[in-house]
């Protein structure tokens, strides 16, 4: 009785980490697309969720295998899966709330590593697995991703100058819905599969199927829908800081953005050198920023970013150890339904947090506002785009200072007459 | 066991810069020769000023852009970008289907 409750909570956990997956990455593929209006904020989630169902069931090459070369396999138990996957999940879910996107796949490890601490110690972790799998890949997928889009982005912007905006815009619009649409199946094949291993193994510990079982259909199913639903409601938070917050980007900024992420994704995952998802598109999105002329990088919400990272691992890992100790120190049924309160708790807690300041696709879009209250810095400058060449870009601080009024009058500053602004 | 496995790293940055600023330039390129250029002294009209940022895409579309029948040769050329833009997705397709990731 007790093992059947484990495993059903275990497999309900799982599928809902899958959906904050889906929820916390809609912004990876999504969220440029969305920024430069290339398509409305409701079409480019549902897109997005079509692409991570297909994605899903596209290939099925899963890997039974959880936090492998991080955590000594053998001391994976049911109880200290469900705790690493409240640890993943409430990780996700606050990050959530601050807008801010950070791997869900780390904050799943993170959980698992500090489940596997309060299980069995230190011994339990192969902290080199945690060097090379998980910090050093955090450090170096944005600078990755930065080179190349910004590479992309400059070569752009340098081949498409005096090609009229709209004819411009046109291409780069469908360039850019292409590009993301690439990276959303990428990330629905790679990432349902992680939720779909992780029931896998729970069903094979739990005696439901046998040791050298494939997936059963229904795991495939509910992992490719869960992750498809949260996907479309999407993460509107995250995809505002991604799409508004870093660069105020444009539509050829965002297809050299989304190409960039989609082939570091694909080309890291070809050469063994596993990169998160989350981190190579906001390296993308800041790479857009570095490459395009006169374009500006808001580094302090990049650097909020970093730091994020940096406490993904143990953060969710203090939540997971949590988890375990509180599931361990009240034993049997109760302690396993005692976790899972908790999980509840924690989400309707953060949801309701959420309610404060709501961000869904009627407000995605509104200017990003750096200081609460503080005036709006003109974003005339910030890619070059205005009137192309013939103009040319303006120094923001020139801008700022001098020729604010003039540029003003031309209609290149969009201040919002409103000021209810604020995410 | 090194924390960094370089050979990794660089050939996911030399590969990256290839395919990933590689194909959003022959994009452009493609883009370029099929839209030819606007002449350089052409007077910076305030309509086409778009505000940039939240409100670019929001344009008036009403102003027209004639844009002249490519030539032959550029014809060729931008179909050559973009075949190949086409065949890199194609190419990361058939990757992601045959589960090499």
């Amino acid at each position: 009785m007790t093992e059947t409750l484990l495993l059903a909570l275990v497999v309900v956990t799982a599928l809902a980490f899958d959906f904050t997956n889906g929820f916390h990455d809609t912004g990876n593929a999504m969220a440029t697309s969305i920024a430069t209006r290339a398509l409305k904020p409701r079409t480019a989630v549902a897109l997005s969720a079509v692409l991570n169902l297909v994605g899903a069931f596209l290939s099925l090459a899963v890997a039974a295998t959880i936090a492998k070369g991080i955590v000594d396999a053998g001391v994976i138990t049911l109880p200290v899966v469900l705790a690493g996957l409240v640890g993943g999940i409430v990780w996700n879910l606050i990050t959530w709330l601050f807008g801010i996107p950070s791997s869900s796949s780390h904050a799943l490890v993170g959980g698992m590593v500090g489940a596997v601490l309060a299980a069995v110690g230190t011994s339990g972790v192969l902290w080199e697995g945690v060097v090379a799998k998980v910090l050093v890949p955090a450090l170096v997928a944005p600078v990755v991703a930065i080179a190349v889009a910004g590479v992309g982005t400059w070569l752009v912007a340098r081949l498409t100058r005096g090609v009229p905006q709209e004819v411009s815009n046109r291409g780069f619009r469908w360039g850019q819905i292409g590009s993301a649409s690439l990276v959303s199946l990428a990330h629905g094949t790679n990432d349902a599969q992680k939720s779909m291993g992780i029931i896998l193994l729970a069903l094979i510990a739990g005696g439901a199927v046998p040791a050298d079982s494939g997936v059963p259909f229904w795991v495939i199913l509910s992992c490719a829908l869960a992750m498809a639903i949260g996907t479309y409601l999407g993460g509107w938070r995250v995809i505002r800081t991604l799409g508004k917050g870093l660069v105020e980007i444009d539509t050829r900024q965002g297809m050299a953005a989304e190409t960039s992420s989609a082939a570091v994704i694909l080309l890291s995952s070809h050469f063994g050198f596993s990169l998160s998802t989350t981190h190579v598109a906001t390296g993308s999105v800041l790479g857009s920023g570095v490459g395009m002329p006169g374009a500006k990088v808001r580094w302090s919400v990049a650097g909020r970013m970093f730091v994020a990272w940096m406490v993904t691992l143990p953060a969710a890992g203090l939540v997971g150890a949590l988890c375990h100790w509180l599931e361990s120190s009240i034993g049997g049924t109760a302690g396993t339904l005692a976790v899972f309160l908790l999980l509840v708790v924690s989400s309707a807690a953060i949801w309701l947090a959420s309610r404060r300041k709501p961000v869904d696709h009627t407000n995605v879009n509104e200017a990003w506002d750096e200081e609460k209250g503080a005036s709006l810095e003109p974003v005339a400058a910030t890619t070059g785009e205005a009137g192309g060449e013939r103009v040319g870009p303006v120094p923001a601080l020139a801008t700022a200072s001098s020729v604010a009024p003039a540029v003003g009058a031309v209609g290149t500053v969009s201040i919002p007459t409103d000021q209810k602004v604020g995410a | 066991m090194s924390f960094i496995e370089w050979g990794a790293l660089g050939q996911v940055l030399v590969a990256g810069l290839l395919v990933g600023a590689g194909i959003p330039a022959l994009f452009a390129l493609g883009l370029r020769l099929l839209a030819g250029t606007t002449p350089a002294d052409a007077p910076a009209t305030p309509g086409s000023t778009a505000p940039s940022g939240s409100t670019a895409q929001d344009a008036p579309a009403s102003r027209v852009v004639s844009i002249p029948r490519p030539s032959p040769a550029r014809l060729a050329g931008a179909i050559a970008c973009m075949g190949v833009v086409v065949g890199a997705i194609a190419f990361g397709l058939v990757f992601l289907v045959s589960g090499g990731h």
